[in-house]
């Protein structure tokens, strides 16, 4: 059987209230669901003798800035076995900015998740050690967030003195 | 592990120790010590900040710190059409600038639904491949000279200037080269430029063994990598390793092969992996990977058919100069591409080659403008460094150099 339609059946009937979207973009297939239900998921994923999506490729966010739920966190996950690269989505609003961190199914996604909470300020829940990945500890935007201008914020940083 | 007693040391500098202090002995070989490596470090390839906590010289723990190198690129590219991005591809990876073009537009392509002339395609290979070769080189050179062999460092970089005068030749320029445009590259390669590439091909076998020669029969060298940083298949790809260092672990994975991407799979060529998983393994990867990537521009120089290096797209892809001066619709079209962007169709893609790091990629969003709207680099060098504290733990400080060599991270890329 195709390998979409494996995943598509073996999810569906292990999440059926997750509001799981399939849909396939220029030969990219790609699961939207609910980010309570993504640690579950990739559990799934990566565990199915069938699918073993072992390989955690990246992780990062989209902000769409004026959409209700603002952040879209992107999954691209890689199965060495089939040779497929799968993309998982899940929407995360500005005021609830959290989801359930993946760190403890892919050891990988440690580092993704802290670049990701560094640029969006996303939070991941139940994640090791989120600090930042590229700016200082104590810096208190988000840089790749839309609002951020591309000049910084005078101050943000601190400067020698005169 | 076992701990010095205070009997295992003269009780002279004991003495000399602990002069001018009151703690004991005891404490003093007991307490464990923060060593702050880098980010100036002559063998951290740039600025990576490593700290490590220390039991007298063996590693127990191991935090790399990044961002030293952070330019913010993603935001960058944000704010930048597709094609003024093509040179700071250059910067990420700034060893083998030639890959990150290639890996650039090739992302680009496959958002806007552009179609690349198949000459285009082969010399986009070429200079991937022999990119790869550049790339090892220096990683092989300074892995060598991190660990103590001085010579092999100046006898691959004398191969690399050899690849950086076809570069010149090709492109104009030697380093940054931003050679590719979205459909295609900036120019044709000339035939002065193949020539020399054949000719870089066929001596640099004979060349790649004089340097191996100077390493393999190396005892202090073997023996300083031999069972260093070992590294399991399944830790390798639960820490999201790529590239060689994944590969000499044991698995066989390689986007060229794994999802063909340009013309690889008319090509026929190994993808050499070993076992060990441990540093001296990921050296004999990059050195046997040279040598598959040396056979594989020696088939793209007999397969490389004739024809246009540019795709006929007006809309999407920037004319040539010297058409632009001299006629009407050609400058019309160069205006509004670079005024406007190019506007691919909204959607998002994601498109990774295999890079000499490992798996390189660009996530594109686009909402129709001439801007993305996100731009994602999953970086090798990045994710290859999270399996740095799995690598050095238990090991000596002496080896932390080595090890941090074998994955053969790039700031620039690393940090973005």
């Amino acid at each position: 059987m195709d390998l979409k339609e494996t995943i598509k059946q073996k999810l569906d009937s292990a999440f059926p209230d997750a509001n799981l979207e399939y849909s396939e973009y220029k030969d990219e297939f790609c699961v939207k669901l609910d980010k309570k239900f993504i640690v579950p998921v990739c559990i799934l994923l990566k565990e199915d003798s069938e699918l073993q999506f072992l390989l955690c490729e990246d992780i990062t966010a989209v902000d769409w800035a004026t959409r209700k739920n603002r952040f879209t966190v992107v999954y691209y996950i890689f199965s060495l076995k089939n040779k497929f690269r799968l993309k998982l989505k899940a929407d995360v609003d500005e005021k609830d900015c959290n989801i359930d961190s993946v760190s403890s199914v892919w050891r990988a996604a440690n580092w993704q998740e802290r670049e990701c909470y560094d640029m969006y300020g996303i939070i991941f829940n139940n994640h090791p050690d989120l600090r930042r990945m590229y700016m200082p500890e104590d810096f208190e935007y988000h840089p790749l967030r839309k609002d951020f201008p591309l000049l910084g914020i005078p101050g943000s940083l601190p400067l020698p003195k005169k | 592990m076992e701990k010095l007693t205070k009997d295992d040391v003269h009780p002279k500098i004991v003495q000399a120790l602990l002069k001018d202090t009151d703690i004991t002995i005891e404490d003093a070989l007991e307490n464990e010590m923060i060593l702050n490596m880098g980010p100036q470090h002559p063998a951290t390839h740039g600025v990576l900040r490593v700290l490590l906590r220390l039991d007298g010289e063996t590693v127990i723990g191991c935090v790399p710190e990044l961002g030293y190198l952070h330019r913010g690129y993603e935001k960058m590219a944000e704010n930048m059409s597709y094609y003024e991005y093509i040179p700071h591809t250059d910067r990420l990876d700034y060893i083998s600038p030639m890959a990150n073009n290639v890996a650039w537009v090739m992302a680009v392509e496959k958002l806007a639904g552009i179609e690349v002339p198949t000459r285009a395609q082969y010399i986009r290979m070429m200079v991937a491949e022999l990119a790869r070769i550049t790339s090892h080189l220096v990683a092989v050179g300074a892995f060598a000279m991190d660990v103590g062999a001085l010579t092999v460092f100046l006898w691959t970089l004398r191969e690399r200037e050899k690849v950086l005068d076809i570069w010149d030749i090709l492109c104009g320029a030697r380093f940054t080269n931003s050679y590719t445009r979205i459909g295609g590259v900036a120019n044709d390669a000339q035939p002065e430029a193949l020539a020399k590439v054949k000719w870089f091909i066929d001596q640099f076998d004979d060349n790649l063994t004089e340097c191996e020669k100077l390493l393999n029969t190396n005892r202090i060298f073997i023996e300083r990598l031999e069972n260093i940083g070992v590294i399991s298949a399944e830790d390798a790809i639960d820490l999201g390793l790529t590239g060689p260092s994944l590969r000499a672990s044991g698995v066989e994975f390689d986007i060229r092969r794994a999802m063909p991407y340009l013309k690889y799979n008319e090509i026929d060529f190994n993808i050499p992996t070993y076992t060990e998983g441990d540093c001296l393994a990921r050296y004999f990867v990059r050195v046997d990977e040279m040598r598959e990537s040396a056979k594989i521009v020696r088939q793209i120089l007999d397969k490389m058919p004739q024809g246009e290096v540019l795709a006929n797209n007006p809309k999407k892809v920037l004319p040539h100069k010297t058409e632009i001066y001299t006629r009407m619709e050609e400058l019309i079209h160069d205006f509004m591409i670079v005024n406007f962007g190019i506007n691919p169709p909204v959607g998002e893609i994601y498109h990774a080659i295999e890079g000499s790091k490992g798996e390189l990629g660009f996530y594109l969003v686009s909402k129709g403008e001439g801007h993305p709207w996100k731009c994602k680099i999953r970086s090798p060098s990045f994710n290859n460094l999270q399996a740095l504290p799995h690598l050095v733990k238990g090991h000596m400080i002496s080896d932390v150099v080595a090890i941090i060599g074998s994955i053969d991270p790039i700031m620039g890329e690393a940090d973005k």
